[in-house]
């Protein structure tokens, strides 16, 4: 069961509680390794801000630190106005979700949630009640007397969330919270974590190396390689405009074709004009990035015009994969393009036999233009 | 008539298997049948000879003389005191000092861990009689310790540190340390580390989370490790012998006394008995406080 209704009370909400993060030249080595490079991030209040990168990125070590478990050799964490990279950790006031889960193996559920309350001096009674209702948003009401060691992957996870958020923190934090459950049960936690942070309005940091995951769930992805940001943006921008090639890499799949530039400064692949101008002068070398699901197999042989590329070449390999598939094709110089195809009855590109020539198309207002490596 | 095909088929080497699984059974029990000999000759055997022995006079018939005296004198009550005395004593030792010493061993990476431990099981490998004499060499009236107290101004003239409860409450801790910190440490390794950051991301106290997280977590194997201990110290023999100097006298002692005095053996058999059902009696007792299944044998 999905739940792709949205309610009109699930309808953002602006929580006055949550807070901006405001971190400013966070750097954190160990040993040469450069886990943080003097990162620089403003997350708004009541964001969902998602943390992407290959793993050893910092993408954790960046989350450690906001958390408060790994101390950066220098930099600034602000919460609000507040400066908290001195703070311990049991100070900071923000809920966690880790990706072992952590819960407490002692406690039962609701002992589970019930610990931040607590801590917080909460009466016996209030706290009973913000368990329930706790519970009842990760819909596990009546499960709150079970031992943890008797719940499935997808309640413990649940359990965990319902911990992290119970205290009302002004934060909220995941490490990877959905890696350890199968295909089907993320993709369905994925919809329900975005319908939780939607209800709670809390600013909310969360790191994972699935892009897919980064797509769906974030308001804004901050992409981070080698300790530094590469991009951060929306989920439309960061695949439809990469800005270099390490983020249209690694987000989407892509073929990237290496443009030359004539002396009028055209980009060109082969004999195919495919920009009249460069966008920045200052960068010599460009890359067309091109998507596979971009592309498309043309009726007849037509020419590269004002609306779209052509590119020509022989049908070198078929994979199918369900939903869809991809045609390998091999382009006049030996570059392979791939093309995502539907399966339906009617994709014609299932018909054609390996070897036979096709023109693919791809729309001009479909070019992605990046700077070659080391040309920034 | 002809079997019908379906049954047959559901039949197919039906009987085949149930004799293959017949005879892994057997050749199981076959496998096992040497360690249940050793068992019944070293342990089954003996222990019922002692049960036996407790329960016959000086004539060699039957009779109760040997308890019954144990009720009369006042001093076996005295000596299973000092038993139970001098083993709780030592395990307490054994609780303060091998926290700390297990914690700090779960704490360091593995590659260090490795050596730590080395330390503390070095002693394991050399023999209980060498240990307890060193003991006696470090705590004498001229020893080492004394010597170190007197010329850094801990104490003026030397203190009596062995051949009375001190010294055999040092000993014997020093070398059941082991016994309590091995169960300990394995217990402390089983918890995440970010337990600990969990507790304290939801806004406890370093104190706080240890309290309410490391020590509910820690405590199974704490609990075996000084169950082990406890045990091992009802019976212990060598230490309190020597460093005890006669003055500490538990069970194992008294026993050797009446064996090496009275050649009484079924006095010394009755005490055997007793300790043993006083064992059995603590084990009982302890494992109905706390779940040694866990620490011990990795269940739940």
């Amino acid at each position: 069961m999905l739940f792709l209704f949205v309610d009109q009370e699930d309808a953002p909400m602006n929580n006055p509680t949550a807070l901006p993060i405001s971190i400013r030249g966070l750097t954190k080595k160990y040993g040469d390794l450069n886990a943080l490079n003097s990162v620089d991030l403003e997350i708004k209040s009541s964001e969902f801000l998602t943390l992407l990168g290959p793993s050893g990125s910092g993408k954790t070590t960046l989350l450690m630190a906001i958390a408060g478990f790994n101390r950066p050799d220098a930099g600034s964490i602000k919460f609000g106005d507040a400066e908290m990279v001195l703070t311990p950790p049991h100070k900071r006031d923000v809920g966690m979700v880790f990706q072992s889960y952590a819960l407490f193996p002692h406690m039962t559920v609701s002992e589970n949630i019930g610990f931040p309350l607590k801590l917080r001096g909460l009466a016996a009674k209030e706290a009973r009640g913000r368990v329930d209702e706790a519970l009842a948003t990760v819909q596990l009401s009546g499960l709150g007397d079970r031992a943890i060691d008797q719940l499935s992957g997808g309640q413990r996870q649940r359990v965990a969330l319902a911990r992290a958020f119970v205290f009302r923190p002004r934060i909220l934090l995941m490490d990877e919270p959905l890696s350890a459950l199968d295909k089907k049960l993320r993709e369905h936690m994925q919809i329900e974590l975005k319908q939780i942070h939607r209800q709670l309005g809390v600013t909310t940091v969360y790191v994972t190396h699935d892009q897919r995951e980064a797509l769906t769930m974030s308001d804004r992805i901050a992409v981070i390689n080698h300790g530094e940001l590469a991009q951060v943006d929306t989920p439309e921008a960061i695949y439809n405009r990469p800005k270099d090639q390490f983020v249209a890499d690694f987000i989407g799949e892509s073929t990237m074709l290496s443009l030359t530039r004539g002396g009028d400064g055209r980009l060109s692949f082969g004999s195919e004009i495919i920009s009249s101008s460069s966008p920045n002068p200052s960068v010599s070398k460009w890359s067309l990035v091109v998507r596979p699901e971009r592309l498309h197999l043309l009726e007849r042989d037509v020419n590269t015009s004002e609306k779209q590329v052509v590119f020509r070449g022989h049908v070198k390999e078929y994979v199918f994969q369900g939903e869809t598939g991809f045609a390998l094709i091999a382009l006049n110089d030996m570059t392979i393009l791939s093309v995502r195809f539907g399966t339906g009855a009617r994709s014609r590109i299932r018909l054609l036999e390996l070897g036979a020539l096709v023109s693919i198309g791809l729309m001009r207002e479909d070019i992605i233009l990046i700077p070659e490596e080391g040309q920034m | 008539m002809p079997v019908s095909p379906d049954i047959e088929r559901s039949m197919l080497n039906g009987q085949e298997l149930k004799s293959q699984k017949k005879r892994e059974e057997w050749v199981l029990l076959g496998l096992s049948l040497p360690a249940i000999f050793v068992i019944a000759l070293v342990v089954i055997l003996p222990v019922g000879w002692l049960f036996y022995l407790s329960f016959v006079d000086g004539h060699g018939s039957f009779s109760l003389e040997h308890y019954q005296k144990m009720v009369e004198y006042k001093s076996y009550a005295r000596v299973f005191i000092a038993t139970f005395k001098v083993s709780a004593l030592t395990t307490l030792i054994c609780i303060v000092l091998g926290y700390p010493i297990a914690y700090f061993l779960a704490a360091l990476p593995s590659r260090w861990s490795g050596i730590f431990m080395l330390a503390v099981l070095l002693p394991f490998w050399t023999s209980l009689l060498v240990r307890t004499y060193a003991w006696l060499v470090l705590l004498q009236r001229k020893g080492l310790l004394n010597d170190l107290a007197i010329q850094i101004g801990l104490w003026d003239s030397p203190v009596k540190l062995v051949h009375n409860m001190t010294g055999t409450l040092i000993g014997m801790a020093h070398i059941m340390l082991p016994f309590l910190v091995l169960p300990l440490y394995g217990a402390m390794k089983k918890i995440e580390p970010d337990m600990m950051q969990a507790a304290s991301n939801l806004g406890a106290s370093p104190v706080r989370a240890f309290g309410s997280i490391y020590l509910p977590l820690s405590i199974s194997g704490l609990a075996a490790g000084s169950l082990i201990v406890f045990v091992l110290c009802l019976g212990f023999y060598v230490t309190p012998a020597v460093l005890g100097g006669g003055r500490v006298v538990m069970v194992a002692t008294q026993i050797t006394a009446i064996l090496e005095h009275q050649f009484n053996w079924g006095a010394a058999s009755a005490l055997g008995v007793v300790l043993l059902l006083a064992t059995v009696l603590a084990l009982y007792l302890a494992g109905r406080f706390f779940k040694f299944d866990t620490a011990l044998f990795g269940k739940r």
